[in-house]
């Protein structure tokens, strides 16, 4: 596991989400209202719908497809839907937003 | 400083009360109010005076506005103090006491005196008359030491007061100079009806007598009739009628006939600073003694006033309601009828219900109903609006309740009411006013309604009425409208308040109007959209988007499938394309690999699967417009052929069809928005299930609005027809505008007008030119705040725009 570098913090939407591309897996990473950048898996646990196009309230996405709500902190899906996606660790230095990997 | 002008008022009656009521609701800071009244009381409602004589209700109970109502609206109040003179020429006016009071405007609001007719006795004590709270104590006085009470007159006024005496425990005897009771407002067939069950209420009668002494030394003793007949009794209620309370204004000048002449402003015809409203008034040569008309008059005086203008009072239809509990009797306008109108009658003596209807021209003209008054409002809205009855002949004496099934009939007529039908015709309260009411405070009971909207406040007759929409809101959740249910989970506000918030409020951000009213949270996927297009669409000029509340398809202007790729559809006007776009088109296809080409509904075509990396470049390869496929907003213009090649068609459908997209194209709405025209109707543009369709005719074109063809099949309506294109562009620009202002967010067209009535959207958008030109200026000025296609912006500015494509971290770094 190492920390590496994804991307300028403006470069991801404000209150909006962008796709990572990291060796095998699509990661999303957000940049919420209180400016913390958060990043989980970029695939809905119910049809797989790319989080990162999704809508963003607070710390919870809504999935574009059929509006799952996944709480990026813990990465679960908010009752009543059931399910969860990985979570990843994410620092900001600089502006400069960093994935662990 | 500026200062105010200043208002005084000579009366603290019903309608005076409610002209300062209106007043203050207009701008509360117009004025510098002092009101002058006579009684010791505060305001009260006269009209249930017969509630407080049949031990009903309290006085406190009537009381209309309290003492600390005057205090907060800053509102000097003299009780007791009756107004002796008023000098014109210095403006202003004296009380019995000496007070003064200088005025910029008067309001003269005495109301009436009771008619006393001149018998021979009438001097003696234990007479009285019906007309205030000191009256009333008398009666109840009286009936704790006397047993026997006649009441001289069989009208409205004096029934109420028999009632009152019955139940207060005496022997009353009720002598009448007509045949018929209630001769003004009741036929001989209800009269009799009357008559009958008040008999057996214990009431007694003496009709077509005349009196001509009282008999007695110092206290009453009896009556004596011109037959010379005599009656026993204690004290004598003289309730034989009303006269208008002139004397002041007479002793000032102003020109007085049988009451205060008016204006259709309820001014003085003698001093325009000289306002007059209610019993005491003479308007276009007719007086009025009920609530209704008067408080009519005092809304007129509240508009003129405070300067808002151009309402005038033209006079009144009245309608009565028996207020004796147990005889349900409603009368309006012509009942008798003469020999130009005819009759629908219903009878049932032994039911006890008689309904007659007056019809002239096809229009009701008059109406009695006794026993069973439940179509009493519908009627009498039905004689205000001048309905056309002629197709209802049969049915109407059996009202809407024949439409319910058994046991529901209340409700059944409470959602046939129209939401603007007047269910409280003393204060003009609609039901839409009491639903609104009854969601927004979570109302419960009648006395709630009544504390809140004051329907049922005055005569109290359209109690039931306002039960029965109680009932019809709070009976199951599942009655609740969607009008009344909140946005989403993160407000209690409704769709039609928070829009009202963000207009009087001027929010201009999503996140300004979720601060100020006061959200939970950071809304979610149905409250942020919505948000987003209340402020744009109340606010074209003043705010911007936020991408950050659009769902991915408006946010990328695209439609997202279900693996993740998107579809684009470019505009075709009319559905009308060229070999060149075509070509275009086919060239874009193979070059992306596009796996899928397919035909819209909307004729148009439809390229699927596209990576979201890819839909900058396929955009800028098809050098085309967007068609908004994805998108609350404008879709497609589906035209038929039309004159230009079709052997039958009779107008140019497709010329119009893309008319009209180009009009509207870009246009956000607070749904899809698709539309159709047809050359003739023959209709294979299927105009019939269109948010509007345009029909082609023989000289002109039909215009449907409200159809749907998707969840749930809805045909059009005919809104309108014209004669020319012009007309329609016109047209459309009024009805999509009035859409947008109108509509809740997510609300299709079939369901909006589901919801407002049609007749809501026909009086907007054509029999008001007026508002027709508003709506479609509105549109324009819209319009012209619409910026470039969003494809072509996104060309532009895809250098500098994040988010399109996913951010690659080198794989060789990931798997160090």
């Amino acid at each position: 596991m190492k920390w590496l570098k994804v991307c300028r913090k403006d470069e991801i939407p404000e209150r909006g989400g962008r796709a990572v591309l990291a060796g095998g897996s699509r990661i999303a990473v957000f940049r919420l209202s209180d400016g913390r950048v958060l990043a989980v898996e970029d695939r809905c646990p119910h049809k797989e719908g790319p989080l990162s196009d999704g809508l963003l309230t607070g710390a919870t996405v809504i999935c574009p497809m059929h509006h799952w709500k996944i709480d990026l902190e813990s990465g679960n899906a908010l009752p009543p839907d059931c399910g969860c996606v990985k979570t990843y660790e994410v620092k900001v230095e600089d502006c400069i937003v960093w994935l662990r990997l | 400083m500026e200062t105010k002008k200043k208002l005084v008022m000579i009366g603290n009656g019903m309608a005076g009360m409610k002209a300062i009521e209106e007043i203050i609701d207009i701008n509360p800071d117009l004025f510098d109010i002092t009101i002058f009244g006579a009684e010791r009381h505060p305001n009260y409602n006269r009209v249930l005076l017969s509630s407080v004589l049949a031990g009903e209700m309290t006085v406190e109970d009537i009381i209309l506005n309290d003492e600390e109502w005057y205090r907060k609206n800053n509102i000097t109040l003299h009780l007791g103090k009756p107004v002796v003179e008023i000098q014109r020429g210095y403006r202003k006016v004296v009380a019995a006491d000496g007070t003064t009071a200088a005025y910029d405007c008067l309001v003269i609001a005495t109301g009436s005196k009771p008619f006393i007719l001149p018998l021979p006795g009438v001097d003696k004590e234990g007479v009285i008359t019906f007309r205030d709270i000191y009256d009333c104590e008398r009666m109840m006085e009286a009936s704790v030491r006397y047993r026997k009470a006649a009441v001289i007159g069989g009208g409205l006024l004096g029934l109420e007061a028999a009632k009152g005496l019955v139940n207060l425990g005496m022997e009353v005897t009720v002598i009448h100079d007509r045949k018929t009771l209630m001769n003004m407002q009741l036929d001989e067939v209800a009269g009799e009806m009357l008559r009958e069950s008040l008999e057996e209420q214990g009431m007694r009668f003496r009709t077509s007598t005349l009196t001509k002494r009282i008999l007695g030394d110092d206290r009453v003793r009896g009556l004596e009739f011109e037959d010379g007949s005599r009656l026993e009794c204690d004290i004598v209620v003289m309730a034989v009628g009303i006269r208008p309370n002139k004397d002041l204004a007479e002793g000032a000048r102003l020109f007085c006939n049988r009451g205060i002449v008016v204006n259709d402003y309820m001014q003085s015809i003698t001093d325009p600073s000289v306002y007059a409203v209610g019993e005491c008034v003479e308007h276009r040569g007719k007086t009025y003694g009920l609530v209704a008309p008067l408080f009519e008059q005092a809304r007129i005086l509240a508009y003129h006033i405070t300067g808002q203008g151009l309402k005038t009072y033209t006079g009144s239809v009245v309608s009565t309601k028996l207020k004796v509990s147990g005889v349900d009797v409603f009368s309006a306008g012509d009942f008798e009828g003469n020999g130009s109108s005819d009759t629908v009658m219903y009878l049932d003596r032994k039911g006890g219900i008689y309904k007659k209807i007056v019809i002239k021209d096809e229009r009701i003209i008059g109406a009695v109903l006794f026993g069973d008054t439940a179509d009493g409002t519908r009627l009498f809205q039905m004689m205000q609006d001048g309905t056309d009855v002629s197709e209802q002949r049969s049915t109407l004496l059996f009202g809407n309740t024949m439409l319910g099934d058994a046991g529901h009939s209340g409700l059944a007529q409470v959602s046939m009411m129209s939401p603007d039908t007047i269910v409280c015709g003393c204060n003009g309260v609609t039901k839409k006013m009491i639903e609104d009411a009854v969601v927004k405070h979570g109302l419960t009971t009648r006395k709630e309604v009544t504390g809140c909207t004051k329907a049922a406040g005055s005569c109290g007759g359209c109690g039931p009425l306002v039960d029965q929409i109680l009932v019809s809101i709070l009976g199951s959740s599942f009655a609740r409208s969607a009008n009344a249910m909140p946005l989403c989970d993160c407000t209690e506000l409704t769709h039609d308040e928070v829009k009202e918030e963000i207009r009087r409020r001027r929010l201009l951000t999503v996140g300004g109007a979720m601060r100020a009213l006061e959200w939970k949270g950071e809304g979610c996927d149905t409250c942020r959209p919505a948000l987003n297009y209340y402020v744009q669409s109340i606010w074209p000029k003043e705010t911007s988007d936020d991408p950050a509340s659009r769902l991915v398809n408006e946010r990328m202007h695209a439609n997202i499938q279900k693996d993740g790729t998107f579809s684009v559809v470019p505009r075709m006007y009319g559905g009308l394309t060229t070999p060149e776009e075509l070509m275009r088109i086919a060239r874009v296809a193979s070059e992306y690999n596009v796996p899928a080409v397919k035909l819209t509904g909307g004729q148009r075509i439809d390229l699927l699967g596209i990576k979201k990396e890819d839909l900058t470049a396929v955009w800028r390869a098809l050098g085309m417009e967007s068609g908004y496929a994805y998108a609350k907003a404008l879709r497609t213009v589906k035209t038929c052929v039309g004159s230009r090649w079709c052997r039958f068609g009779t107008q140019d459908s497709m010329g119009l069809g893309i008319n009209l997209e180009k009009m509207l194209e870009r246009v956000w709405a607070p749904a899809k928005l698709k539309l159709s025209v047809s050359g003739c109707p023959r209709n294979c543009a299927e105009a019939s299930i269109k948010d509007l369709g345009i029909v082609g005719v023989d000289g002109g074109w039909e215009i449907y609005c409200g159809g749907n063809g998707g969840v749930r099949v809805r045909v059009a309506e005919l809104l309108c027809t014209v004669r020319d294109a012009d007309e329609v562009m016109e047209i459309a620009k009024a009805y999509v505008q009035l859409y947008r202002e109108d509509a809740h967010y997510g609300e299709r067209t079939s369901v909006w007008i589901e919801r407002v009535g049609l007749d809501r959207v026909k009086r907007a958008v054509v029999d008001d030119p007026q508002s027709r030109s508003a709506l479609a200026a509105r549109l324009d000025e819209y319009i012209e705040t619409l910026g470039e296609d969003p494809w072509k912006a996104r060309i532009r500015e895809e250098e500098e725009r994040p988010g399109m494509k996913p951010i690659t971290i080198d794989a060789r770094a990931v798997n160090e």
